[in-house]
C-alpha cells in the first residue's frame, strides 16, 4: 500500500490505518452473541465447522471457563508469594482454546509461555505450567506426550523449532497421505511482538520454502510489554506472510468459533501438503503482561473498557442461552468444576517439592561429562560438610 | 549416513557444491535433497530448524560455512540447543552436530579466520571437541555423530589440506570402535621437560616446535593434544604435568579468557606442588583478527611457541 496512506511513525494515523483492516476478519459469533449467516471470507470457512454440534459448544465454554479460572487462581497465587511470576492469558481464551481444539492427537504444538489454553487441550496438567513460574521446575512436562513443547520465553525462537519439527514430519511422509491418523500439523504460537524477531522471518523462509506443513498462529493482543503494535508493523500482521508467499488470514482471536474454523482450515491445508499458513487472531491482552507489569503506566482504561464488550467467554455463553443449548444449570455446574480445579491447583501448587539442589546437575548430559561431573562431586562434598557441622551442634 | 538414515545434513551450499571447502562433496548426489539439505543464508534458521528435526527423531549435521558466520545462531545454540536436555529432566534430547571450519592461516579476509571455541566451552549442555589430524578427524565426526548431546565440531581449516591414513569404509558401529574415546586428550608426542597444551591447528605448530627444540637440544617437550574442549580432559593433562613441572598452553583464540586461562588456573589448582614455573599461555591477541598480510603476527608460530618454552625454563 502507498506510504502516503500512514502518517508519520507512532502518529495517531498510523494506528487507525492498521485497525482500518479489522473488516476483513473472519468472524461467526459476534460479540453479542450472535451467530449470522457466514458471507464473504466467512463462507470460505463455515464448512470446517459445519460439523460443530451445541455439546461442542459447551465444550468450547467449558475449557475457556476453567481456563480463566485456572489463570485467575495463578495470578492470585503469584500475589500470595507462591508464584515468582505468572503471564495471565485473560482474554485470549478464545484464541487458545479455539486453535488447541483444532489440532489432532498427532500434531505438534510449540507454545511461548502463555499459551495456558492449549496446555489445557493437550491435556497438560496445570500444576505442571506452574512449576516453571514457580521455580521449582525449569520445564516439568513430556513434550513428546502431550504434543506441547516447553514453554519458550526468548520470543520466536519456537517458530524455528516449529519449522524444523515440521520438516521431519515431512521426512517422515506424513504429509499429504490422505491417512487421518497419520497425516500431522505443527503450529508455532507467537505473539505481535514476535513478529519482529529475525527467527521469525527466518522461519517463514524456511517453511514457505520446503513448503513445510506448520502453521503460525500469532496472537496479535496488541501490545508487547508496553509497546503497541504500532511498534512493530507498519502493515496488518497477516499481511507480513504474503512477501514470504504464505497467505495469511486475519481472524478475530475472541471468537472460539473462528479461530476453530480458521485453525482447522490451516492445519488441513498443512496435513495436505499445502504448506505453512500465518494466522492472525485478533485480540487483547486484558491483563498486564505478567505480573511484574503495570499496564496503567502505559495504556488508557477505555481500551480495556471498549475491549471487554468483546469478551470471548460472555458471547459464547450469551449464545448458548439464547438458542437454549445450556441452561442455568450447565453454567453453574460449570463454575464449580472451575472452582473446584482451582481448589486442586492451589493445594497442588503449594505442594510442589522444591527440587533437590544437586538436580542441577542433572540431565545437562546424557552421557557423562567430566569436568561437570567433578563439579558434582565436589558440590555434594561441600554440602555433606555442612551435614556433619549440624550434627555437631545437635550432639 | 548408510548407517542411519536419521541423519540428515544442513547448511549453505553443501548440496550441488559440496560446500565451500568440499566436506559434504557428492553426498546430496548419493544420499539426496532430503537428507543432505541445501538451506536458505540464514544461520538462526539452520540451527533453530535443526533443533526441531532433532526434537522429531533427526540427527542433523549442520555446517556452518565459517567461524566468523556462527554468531547469528548463537542464541539458538545457547539458549535453546544447549539447554534443552537439561530443562526438559532428560525428556528432550538433541543430538545436532555444528560443525564449523575454524582458526586463521589462509589468508582469508575478515570474519573468515576465528576462534569462537570459549564461547561454547563456557555454555553448560554442549560439547566441544577439534581434530587435529586427518585420521582423528575421519573417528571423531562419526563419535560426533553417534552422541546423542550437541557438540560443536570445530575444524581446523587450515589443516583441510593434510593428508593421513585413514581407514576409509570403516564405520563405526559403537563407541569402542574408534581408536580413542570421544573426550580424551591424547598425548601426541611425549617429553620431560616441558607440557605443552594444544588444539586444532595448534597441534601441528606445536610438534614442530618440539622437533626443532629437541633438535638443538633446548628441552624435551611433551604435546598433549586436548581433542576434547567441553569436558577436557583433565586427568591426561595433570598426569602430564605432573610429570614434567612446566606447563605451556597454545591455542589461536584471544588469550583473555581463552582455553589457556582455564587451563592455567585448572593446572595450578592441581599441580601446585608439581609446578616449576608459572603456566604460560601463547594465543592470540585481545584485538580483532587481523588482516591477512599480517595475520602471521598474530597467530602463535614456532618462534612464539619457543619463546615460551625458554621462558618456562628459565625458572
Amino acid at each position: 500500500m502507498p506510504d502516503t496512506d500512514v502518517g508519520p511513525a507512532g502518529s495517531p494515523d498510523r494506528a487507525a490505518h492498521v485497525d482500518r483492516e479489522a473488516d476483513t476478519m473472519i468472524q461467526m459469533l459476534t460479540p453479542e452473541g450472535e451467530r449470522p449467516e457466514p458471507t464473504g471470507a466467512a463462507l470460505e470457512y463455515a464448512a470446517y465447522v459445519e460439523d460443530v454440534t451445541d455439546d461442542d459448544l459447551r465444550g468450547m465454554y467449558r475449557d475457556m471457563v476453567i481456563v480463566r479460572r485456572f489463570d485467575a487462581e495463578a495470578t492470585a497465587l503469584q500475589r500470595q508469594g507462591e508464584l515468582g511470576l505468572w503471564a495471565s492469558l485473560l482474554g485470549q481464551e478464545a484464541a487458545q482454546v479455539g486453535s488447541g481444539r483444532a489440532l489432532r492427537p498427532q500434531d505438534f504444538a510449540y507454545p511461548t509461555y502463555r499459551e495456558h489454553g492449549v496446555a489445557w487441550c493437550r491435556g497438560v496438567p496445570p500444576t505442571a505450567l506452574l512449576g516453571l513460574y514457580r521455580g521449582a521446575s525449569l520445564g516439568g512436562w513430556d513434550p513428546a506426550e502431550h504434543g506441547f513443547a516447553l514453554y519458550t520465553i526468548v520470543i520466536g525462537s519456537q517458530t524455528l523449532h516449529a519449522t524444523g519439527y515440521a520438516m521431519g514430519v515431512q521426512r517422515d511422509h506424513a504429509v499429504g497421505t490422505g491417512e487421518p491418523d497419520r497425516d500431522a500439523a505443527v503450529i508455532a504460537y507467537l505473539g505481535d511482538g514476535a513478529t519482529s524477531q529475525g527467527d521469525v522471518s527466518e522461519a517463514l523462509v524456511f517453511s514457505a520454502v520446503y513448503n513445510a506443513p506448520v502453521v503460525f498462529f500469532c496472537q496479535n493482543n496488541q501490545w508487547a510489554i508496553s509497546e503497541p503494535n504500532t511498534r512493530q508493523t507498519r502493515v496488518p500482521l497477516f499481511k507480513r506472510s504474503s512477501g514470504f508467499g504464505i497467505p495469511g488470514v486475519r481472524v478475530d482471536g475472541n471468537d472460539v468459533l473462528a479461530t476453530l474454523a480458521v485453525t482447522r482450515a490451516a492445519t488441513e491445508r498443512a496435513r495436505s501438503g499445502g504448506g505453512p499458513t500465518f494466522v492472525e487472531a485478533y485480540t487483547y491482552r486484558m491483563g498486564a503482561h505478567t505480573t511484574s507489569d503495570d499496564p496503567s503506566r502505559y495504556r488508557i482504561a477505555a481500551e480495556v473498557e471498549e475491549w471487554k464488550l468483546k469478551d470471548p467467554i460472555a458471547r459464547v455463553k450469551a449464545y448458548l442461552a439464547r438458542s437454549g443449548a445450556a441452561d442455568e444449570d450447565f453454567f453453574a455446574e460449570v463454575e464449580a468444576e472451575a472452582k473446584q480445579i482451582a481448589t486442586e491447583l492451589r493445594v497442588t501448587c503449594r505442594a510442589l517439592p522444591d527440587p533437590p539442589p544437586e538436580s542441577m546437575f542433572d540431565d545437562v548430559y546424557a552421557e557423562p561429562h567430566a569436568v561437570l561431573d567433578a563439579e558434582r562431586e565436589e558440590y555434594l562434598a561441600y554440602r555433606a560438610g555442612f551435614a556433619d557441622d549440624t550434627e555437631e551442634v545437635r550432639t | 549416513m548408510d548407517h542411519d538414515p536419521k541423519v540428515v545434513l544442513m547448511g549453505e551450499d553443501i548440496g550441488a557444491l559440496g560446500g565451500v571447502f568440499r566436506v559434504t562433496d557428492g553426498l546430496q548426489k548419493d544420499f539426496g535433497e532430503d537428507r543432505v539439505i541445501d538451506t536458505p543464508l540464514a544461520e538462526s534458521g539452520i540451527v533453530g530448524t535443526a533443533i526441531g528435526l532433532a526434537m522429531r527423531g533427526y540427527r542433523p549435521v549442520v555446517e556452518i560455512q565459517f567461524d566468523g558466520f556462527v554468531f547469528p545462531a548463537f542464541d539458538q545454540i545457547v539458549t535453546q540447543l544447549a539447554k534443552m536436555g537439561n530443562r526438559s529432566a532428560g525428556r528432550v534430547r538433541l543430538p545436532v552436530v555444528i560443525r564449523i571450519p575454524f582458526g586463521g592461516g589462509i589468508g582469508a579476509v575478515e570474519h573468515h579466520s576465528e576462534s569462537p571455541e570459549s564461547y561454547f566451552v563456557h555454555t553448560g549442555g554442549l560439547r566441544v571437541v577439534t581434530p587435529s589430524t586427518p585420521e582423528d578427524a575421519f573417528w571423531m565426526v562419526q563419535q560426533a555423530v553417534a552422541c546423542p548431546d550437541p557438540v560443536v565440531f570445530l575444524e581446523p581449516k587450515r589443516r583441510y589440506w593434510d593428508k593421513g591414513e585413514v581407514p576409509e569404509g570403516a564405520v563405526l558401529r559403537s563407541p569402542g570402535d574408534a581408536p580413542r574415546p570421544f573426550g580424551a586428550a591424547h598425548v601426541a608426542r611425549p617429553g620431560a621437560d616441558v607440557t605443552m597444551l594444544c588444539y586444532g591447528p595448534m597441534v601441528r605448530t606445536c610438534l614442530a616446535a618440539a622437533e626443532a627444540a629437541a633438535a638443538d637440544g633446548t628441552a624435551d617437550i611433551e604435546v598433549v593434544d586436548l581433542r576434547s574442549l567441553s569436558p577436557l580432559d583433565l586427568p591426561t593433562v595433570m598426569a602430564s604435568v605432573r610429570r614434567t613441572g612446566r606447563a605451556v598452553v597454545v591455542h589461536e583464540a584471544p588469550t583473555t579468557l581463552g582455553l589457556g586461562a582455564e587451563l592455567a588456573a585448572r593446572v595450578q589448582e592441581g599441580c601446585f606442588y608439581h609446578l616449576e614455573a608459572p603456566v604460560l599461555r601463547v594465543g592470540g591477541f585481545s584485538a580483532p583478527y587481523p588482516a591477512a598480510k599480517i595475520e602471521d603476527e598474530y597467530l602463535p608460530d614456532l618462534d612464539r611457541v619457543l619463546d615460551a618454552v625458554d621462558r618456562v625454563l628459565a625458572h
